[in-house]
């Protein structure tokens, strides 16, 4: 795996968004790579930051949301210092997104197919006909059946699996070099879930795209990817291939994560959960971000932030646990 | 305490499956059992929280107060209204002059120390008229509107709760009131009872009342399917009492807007009609009816029948502005 | 679609009924004879009774409200009791100018009121917004009598550019249309912007970003085309109602539409002119309401399909 190339990098991103209650970092220093083809997990509970992660890259941030430092660096190139324009290019053409809510993420007053055609007629010069032709084809390929028929078809008279599959083919009909999927099955009833995965597990590896998947159910993780995130208000915690980090979960959080998962081979009478809440991104505990709930918290957790330590080759943890210096001398 | 996910219990279930039984072949079974369950000691469940603080709701005092606090226009807006009626309710209090006193020697007189805005035609105070005028103006712009918003209101709350065949003859009768715009039927009802205030206050109370029945109708029916009025329901609450004391007060919010934003339309509906001559009639009067008494005078002494209609359209614009404040921060659903 | 269209229309017949037979009923229970009242104190009761008898005043209510519709199907609106013309002539007459002022006063409102409320969404919150938005506000509180005289003043008499009473060429309608237009641009732009607000934030507009199209076209394609259903069914609204007679513009600028028509009818007690040219507005206002509900259904396609 370390032989492909790395396409898509994320360097130090930071995102703040500036409210009157106070600055929110929702976002703060994070580090990905991806590679060619690749599949990656970015997973985290609700407002761990790792939507926001996508909207950064996409520049659809809305006030008052801003990308404060960092780099977003497609195939070497800055996406942050681009323009407008050059955004627009790039948009559904060599990145793409996949949104969560397929009930809504689709215009109502245009048919599905006209959808498809303008992402092919916004980037390429093909015309009119060729770019239906196009549109009716990736519908076939991602299994809506009689294509030509749902060509002419509105949003509203789809179901929320088939839309779904409406707009995965839209983000790949441009051929992309990478889809970020945020959330793309957590509204959708769990048998269409499968399917859906399986698709975009099949697409991906047909066409060679990078993916990013974005969820915060592990079980998609498992599923789909092949290395994986941990983010925890607005910072990894964790990242590792996708066996090891199931195998050996090494963060407190990961492990609590995985925990919280029930057995069906034992009874218990409580389940599992990580104690408290996840912190209000204005009040930051002082240290470690997930000091107040860690099970393992020492005294320095409390007053220094760890940095992200390599356990094992490509398995980084950030936790003073895996800190050499600080275990062996006990600080 | 379980997860309020319940798609993720079911994913969980297979992916435990798979723990169990094995991943899909293309990866490896997980070696060891590190994952040793640990029983935490205060069980606490794992929010889905998007944001840890949590508001605290706010009352309907505090939100009006932040809103004058930050919206100055609002603020001011509010403090005019009052202005007005007080003057206009106290118009006997504060009138420099007496407005059925004429002095001939002095007519259309430009604005001077004693007449703030000067004279008419018969040497009237022409700032003393438009207090006492005012009253007119003012009453016809609140009382009405509150009479068809009640009637609305409870009509409303009827055809909501009740919906079936209650509901379509309400929202009927309604269909045919919202046909006539007020000005029309004002005219019809002053071929039947004569000019005069009466008509008016007829024709502005007992026809407008549709808009609000199908506002507060379409507020009662998302309301009627929330958990506490079937609990209520269920134990027996008698249904006028639901309506009452759960329902009625969740409308409250928008009734407010939409009684700042109602009390304009009659208060220009009056003035049009006074000037018209169906409205108000001499020796009473009202701003309307000054403007067009002082109509023919309006090269000579402009003021006289500039002043009303600005009083007219400052009111009305401080409670448009008022009305859109509210609207802002009380009911955001209102706004399309 | 088009069993939609005639449902709408089935559905709409027994409103208007509805609607005549108020009319009817308010102003023929009038107690005393219209005749008399019409005719004065001073004439003769011989003719007086005469007359009644001969307009079919006499005959029971009910009747005279059947034959009043049946002689409406026809376009028989009955004949003015003081000028002796057919009113259904009168109202022909009164029309045009009517309409006339609807037209050019519905340009001036779209013209003006549209493109506000596009700016003002996009530029949310900026100086030019709250200067366009301060502007409408001001338009919908306008006495709208108070704002004919006063431009009639400054326009006519002092400046004297503009005619100041009349309708007879295009010039006479510049300023009853703008002070008509300037009141209902108001409310298109406000309608515009919030609606067009409300449509911005929809998940679908960050779809529409997130394929690289361009923020105009996310505007003016994806936003404008859901955005503009509320405000054109406005649109069609508001026509009607300018079309049902400006009453005020008229009186002050001295149109004889359908407005100045119905107040000289309540002035000189002419029930059946009043009854006919009331009827007459009444059943535009429905008509309009009647097509906004149908644009709504052709511009929304999820009610299209019903």
């Amino acid at each position: 795996m370390s032989d492909k190339k790395t396409i898509f990098q994320i360097r130090g991103l930071k995102t703040q968004f500036f409210t009157k209650k106070g600055i929110v970092p929702a976002v703060d220093g994070i580090d990905i790579t991806v590679k060619q083809g690749e599949a990656v997990g970015l997973v985290g509970e609700s407002g761990s930051g790792k939507s926001m992660t996508a909207m950064s890259v996409m520049q659809l941030l809305q006030k008052p949301g801003k990308v404060v430092d960092g780099e977003i660096l497609l195939d070497g190139e800055n996406l942050l210092d681009k323009s407008m324009k050059e955004i627009d290019e790039i948009r559904g053409n060599r990145i793409s997104m996949i949104f969560q809510e397929p009930m809504t993420s689709l215009n109502p007053v245009y048919t599905i197919g006209k959808q498809v055609s303008e992402a092919i007629l916004t980037h390429e010069n093909v015309s009119k006909e060729e770019a239906k032709e196009r549109a009716i084809d990736i519908f076939r390929k991602v299994g809506i059946p009689e294509p030509e028929k749902r060509y002419g078809a509105y949003p509203h008279q789809l179901s929320g699996g088939l839309r779904q599959r409406v707009m995965i083919g839209m983000a790949m009909v441009c051929n992309p070099e990478l889809i970020i999927a945020d959330e793309p099955t957590t509204a959708l009833d769990v048998t269409i879930e499968a399917q859906i995965l399986y698709l975009m597990n099949q697409l991906q590896k047909e066409k060679n795209t990078a993916i990013v998947m974005i969820t915060h159910n592990l079980g998609v993780v498992a599923q789909s990817c092949d290395y994986v995130y941990v983010m925890y208000a607005g910072k990894i915690m964790e990242e590792a291939s996708v066996k090891a980090l199931f195998k050996n979960p090494q963060h407190p959080y990961t492990f609590g994560l995985m925990n919280s998962i029930p057995k069906m081979t034992e009874t218990k009478e409580h389940l599992f959960t990580i104690r408290g809440m996840v912190p209000n991104l204005l009040h930051l505990p002082k240290g470690c971000r997930f000091c107040t709930r860690c099970d393992k918290a020492m005294k320095i957790c409390t007053e220094y932030q760890p940095e992200l330590y390599e356990t094992e080759e490509g398995h980084k943890v950030r936790c003073f646990l895996y800190d050499k210096e600080v275990m062996e001398s006990g600080k | 305490m379980l997860f309020n996910n319940k798609k993720r219990n079911e994913a969980v279930d297979i992916l435990a499956d798979r723990i169990v039984a094995g991943f899909s072949p293309a990866q490896d079974r997980p070696k060891g059992t590190d994952w040793i369950p640990k029983r935490a000691t205060e069980p606490i469940r794992i929010e889905e929280a998007s944001e840890a603080l949590i508001a605290p709701s706010e009352t309907i005092k505090d939100q009006l107060a932040s809103m004058f606090k930050n919206n100055k226009v609002a603020l001011v807006s509010a403090i005019v209204i009052v202005v007005f009626i007080i003057g206009t309710l106290f118009a006997p209090l504060f009138a420099p002059c007496d407005p059925y006193v004429q002095d001939l020697g002095n007519r259309l007189a430009a604005p001077s120390i004693h007449h703030l805005l000067g004279t008419d035609n018969y040497g009237r105070d022409i700032l003393s008229r438009m207090m006492y005028g005012g009253r007119v103006s003012l009453l016809v712009g609140i009382v009405p509107t509150c009479i068809y918003m009640a009637i609305g209101t409870i009509l409303g709350l009827i055809a909501g709760y009740c919906g079936g065949i209650v509901d379509s003859i309400i929202m009927r009768v309604a269909d045919v009131f919202m046909a006539f715009p007020s000005m029309l039927l004002a005219i019809l009802i002053s071929y039947t009872l004569g000019a005069g205030m009466l008509t008016i206050f007829c024709a502005l109370s007992f026809v407008s009342w549709g808009g609000t029945a199908r506002v507060v109708r379409s507020e009662v029916l998302s309301l009627k399917e929330k958990e506490y009025v079937e609990a209520a329901n269920s134990i027996g609450v008698k249904t006028w009492v639901i309506l009452l004391k759960h329902i009625l007060p969740n409308c409250v919010p928008t009734l407010i807007v939409l009684f700042t934003m109602n009390v304009p339309g009659n208060i220009l509906t009056e003035s049009g009609l006074s000037f018209l001559g169906i409205g108000a009639q001499p020796p009473s009067t009202s701003w309307g009816l000054l403007v067009f008494q002082m109509k023919k005078y309006l090269s000579k002494s402009p003021i006289a029948t500039l002043a009303p209609g600005i009083a007219i359209l400052i009111l009305v614009v401080a409670f448009n502005f008022l009305g859109d404040a509210l609207r802002d921060k009380l009911d955001p659903q209102l706004k399309d | 679609m088009a069993k939609y269209i005639i449902k709408r229309i089935l559905v709409s017949i027994p409103l208007i009924i509805v609607t005549i037979l108020i009319v009817f009923l308010l102003l023929q229970v009038v107690p005393g004879n219209p005749i008399a009242v019409m005719m004065g104190e001073k004439a003769n009761p011989e003719v007086i009774a005469k007359v009644t008898e001969e307009m079919g005043l006499n005959d029971p209510l009910p009747k005279r409200f059947f034959d009043y519709l049946v002689n409406l199907v026809h376009g028989d609106l009955g004949s003015s009791y003081k000028l002796n013309r057919p009113i259904a002539g009168l109202i022909a007459d009164a029309f045009p100018n009517t309409l006339k002022l609807a037209i050019t006063s519905a340009i001036v409102a779209w013209i003006i009121g549209i493109p506000a409320g596009i700016v003002s969404a996009i530029k949310k919150d900026t100086l030019l917004d709250r200067f366009l938005m301060g502007f409408s506000l001001v338009g919908i509180s306008l006495p709208v009598f108070w704002a004919a005289m006063l431009l009639q003043y400054i326009f006519g008499y002092s400046l004297g550019i503009l005619p100041i009473s009349g309708y007879a060429t295009a010039k006479h309608m510049i300023l009853p249309a703008f002070v008509l237009g300037w009141a209902s641009s108001g409310t298109i732009a406000r309608l515009t912007r919030s609606s067009l607000l409300g449509i911005m934030k929809n998940d679908y507009i960050r779809t529409a970003r997130a394929k690289g199209i361009g923020e105009t076209l996310v505007v003016v394609k994806h936003g404008l085309k859901n955005a503009m259903i509320p405000v054109v069914t406005m649109m069609a609204m508001q026509f009607a109602s300018l079309l049902s007679g400006a009453v005020l513009t008229e009186t002050v600028f001295g149109i004889g539409g359908i407005g100045v028509l119905m107040v000289s009818a309540i002035n000189a007690r002419d029930m059946p002119l009043l009854q006919g040219s009331v009827i007459f507005s009444t059943m535009i206002i429905i008509l309009g309401n009647m097509v906004a509900d149908l644009l709504y259904s052709v511009l929304d396609p999820k009610i299209k399909e019903q």
